[in-house]
């Protein structure tokens, strides 16, 4: 089963929730931290690192004994990533989506893959919870490949959590698509509502059950839950806004190793997520 | 004209209510939205909605079933596995939402039977807001291009300044590091890294301290809820020491924040003598005599989308 955690907005417990329910339930657990732009659930498992991997897209070199400056690789490529002159072709590696367009279109073969790093994947494990991250090279621009690489290492005998990033773009969908289960994250607060309908919008074009954690409750008003309850969306969870759990937090500990009644809660949260995907199983 | 770009890297970790909260204490300023995935500045400027486009974000592939021969060759040439053969119906289509808009199978099809429309990726908005302009977007649900729309509204804030000789662009930034991060950045006259005191917090900071570097542009922080931790907030400040990040300030972790946004207001508008808006006129103060802030270089980088 694979459970994708996200919010819309940042900062409102991804990564609270995907790293203390991997560490509440008994079963054999996964972890993808898939928000490859800030990866933050390794500051809380403390995973030994046991394998690193680059992750790699092709860029496009030109073979200049080969070319005839025919332009039709600068004709197919819709970024503005290669200009052929008179005598010379310019490539321009960051503005690359690695579609391979001028490989193919290239009559004399003169167009040669070249490797570009985009940023790296790390394997390892901690507490029992298989751990697998990525991380973006600083001044990359494409997270997607990154994601799907680290998805492509999800193992379908353990439970697959997901800690994806915020907001509602491409990332997001990468790191939500396929999965079993969104669990949506927010805060009872007017930010909070407003990123949370457009998270709702995103799963519901993806056609995924989910369901909602409410991160701070208590902190704002009631609109989340009137919304919810008019949305027909389930509240899974709560978790009162507390300045102890605020530290437990800023400290990099884990909720539920300081405050260990909250791994009941945490198990709880699984067994109803468990319980939605065999309905949702059932009404398709 | 200078530009000032709120990021934080790490999400909520107060960006946007600074932002806003700086709309109270400026003068001659236009404000720029730029988290165009999650806006939630409009939640408390409330802008008119005076102007409204929509954003060509790129193309999507689609296939023209009477046209098509099940050749093949479509999904032999994505790389972004959008395409999809379906054995029962033997056909082929493209999933619009892996489709990431290249056209190579557009150019590639021997039959031409794939069209390549022009798809709205958003809605991008020129508004009046009862402190100033202000420039905002939306990027449609699972849309791509999010740097690109950013570009746009920032290039747009810019000439709207220019006409109306605006001295400031304040741009609410996204999170992360990535494609719409780097497009809001690009000729940007400082960052303004909002930080909190967690573990998390100084991670990202540091991630985003690396990029502004990369780009060569300067960095300032402003630790946010500081008194959550004492120590991690001593961290970030020998952080931003070590790396030549100017602290501009510290904020309290204040309710009253909560209190303003409910009500539509900025922290200024709801309580001017509360413990934050105290800390954040400092913070501001700060800003303007920064001497990166008060004598610009500028900066000519390329934009990167």
């Amino acid at each position: 089963m694979i459970i994708s955690i996200a919010s819309g907005k940042g900062g409102t417990g991804k990564t609270t929730i995907s790293t203390n329910l991997a560490l509440s339930i008994d079963q054999k657990v996964q972890l993808l931290d898939c928000d490859v732009e800030e990866p933050n659930s390794h500051l809380f498992l403390n995973p030994v690192i046991e394998k690193k991997e680059q992750v790699i897209a092709p860029v496009p070199e030109i073979d200049l004994e080969k070319c005839t400056f025919c332009k039709k690789c600068m004709d197919i490529c819709r970024y503005g990533a290669i200009a052929v002159l008179k005598d010379k072709v310019l490539t321009f590696e960051n503005l690359c989506h690695s579609c391979g367009g001028c490989f193919e279109v290239c009559p004399e073969n003169a167009v040669m893959e070249k490797e570009r790093s985009l940023g790296e994947i790390e394997q390892g494990s901690s507490r029992g919870i298989s751990f697998i991250h990525g991380r973006l090279e600083v001044g990359q621009v494409m997270p997607p490949p990154i994601i799907k690489k680290v998805r492509s290492l999800t193992d379908p005998d353990l439970v697959t959590i997901i800690d994806a990033p915020p907001g509602t773009s491409c990332p997001v969908i990468a790191a939500m698509n396929g999965a079993d289960f969104v669990l949506l994250v927010t805060e009872p607060t007017p930010f909070g509502l407003h990123d949370l309908k457009l998270a709702v919008e995103t799963v519901r074009i993806l056609d995924i059950p989910h369901g909602l954690v409410i991160n701070r409750a208590g902190l704002g008003n009631d609109d989340v839950k009137i919304y919810a309850e008019k949305e027909n969306i389930p509240i899974l969870m709560e978790i009162p806004f507390d300045k102890e759990i605020a530290r437990i937090y800023s400290n990099g500990q884990m909720v539920v190793d300081k405050l260990p009644e909250y791994k009941l809660k945490f198990q709880d949260l699984f067994r109803k997520i468990e319980q939605l995907v065999e309905k949702g199983g059932q009404n398709t | 004209m200078r530009e000032l770009v709120i990021l934080s890297g790490k999400g909520g970790t107060g960006k946007t209510t600074i932002t806003a909260a700086f709309a109270s204490l400026a003068e001659s300023m236009i404000f720029c939205d730029a988290d165009v995935d999650a806006a939630d500045l409009h939640l408390i400027l409330e802008p008119d909605f005076k102007q409204l486009s929509d954003f060509i974000g790129g193309n999507e592939a689609v296939i023209n079933p009477d046209k098509c021969t099940q050749c093949g060759r479509c999904l032999e040439v994505c790389r972004f596995d959008a395409v999809r053969f379906d054995a029962d119906t033997n056909t082929y289509e493209v999933d619009p939402i892996e489709c990431e808009g290249c056209g190579v199978c557009f150019d590639l099809c021997p039959e031409q039977a794939i069209d390549f429309p022009e798809t709205i990726c958003g809605q991008w908005y020129i508004s009046n807001t009862r402190f100033g302009p202000m420039v905002h977007a939306r990027l449609g649900i699972a849309q791509e291009n999010s740097g690109k729309l950013v570009a746009l509204v920032r290039q747009e804030a810019r000439e709207i300044a220019k006409d109306k000789n605006l001295d400031l662009i304040l741009t609410d930034g996204p999170p992360g590091i990535g494609c719409p991060v780097i497009a809001s950045i690009g000729q940007a006259t400082a960052i303004l890294i909002i930080a909190e005191p967690t573990v998390s917090g100084i991670h990202d900071l540091e991630r985003v301290g690396q990029l502004s570097k990369h780009f060569n542009i300067p960095a300032m922080v402003c630790i946010n809820k500081y008194d959550l931790n004492p120590d991690q907030t001593k961290k970030i400040e020998d952080l931003a020491k070590e790396n030549g990040i100017a602290i501009v300030g510290r904020v309290s972790f204040d309710q009253t924040f909560t209190e303003a946004m409910i009500q539509a207001k900025t922290i200024f508008e709801y309580n001017e003598n509360s413990q934050a808006s105290i800390e954040i006129r400092q913070v501001w103060d700060n800003i303007l005599s920064l001497p990166e802030f008060k004598n610009p270089v500028t900066n000519n980088i390329m934009q990167h989308l």
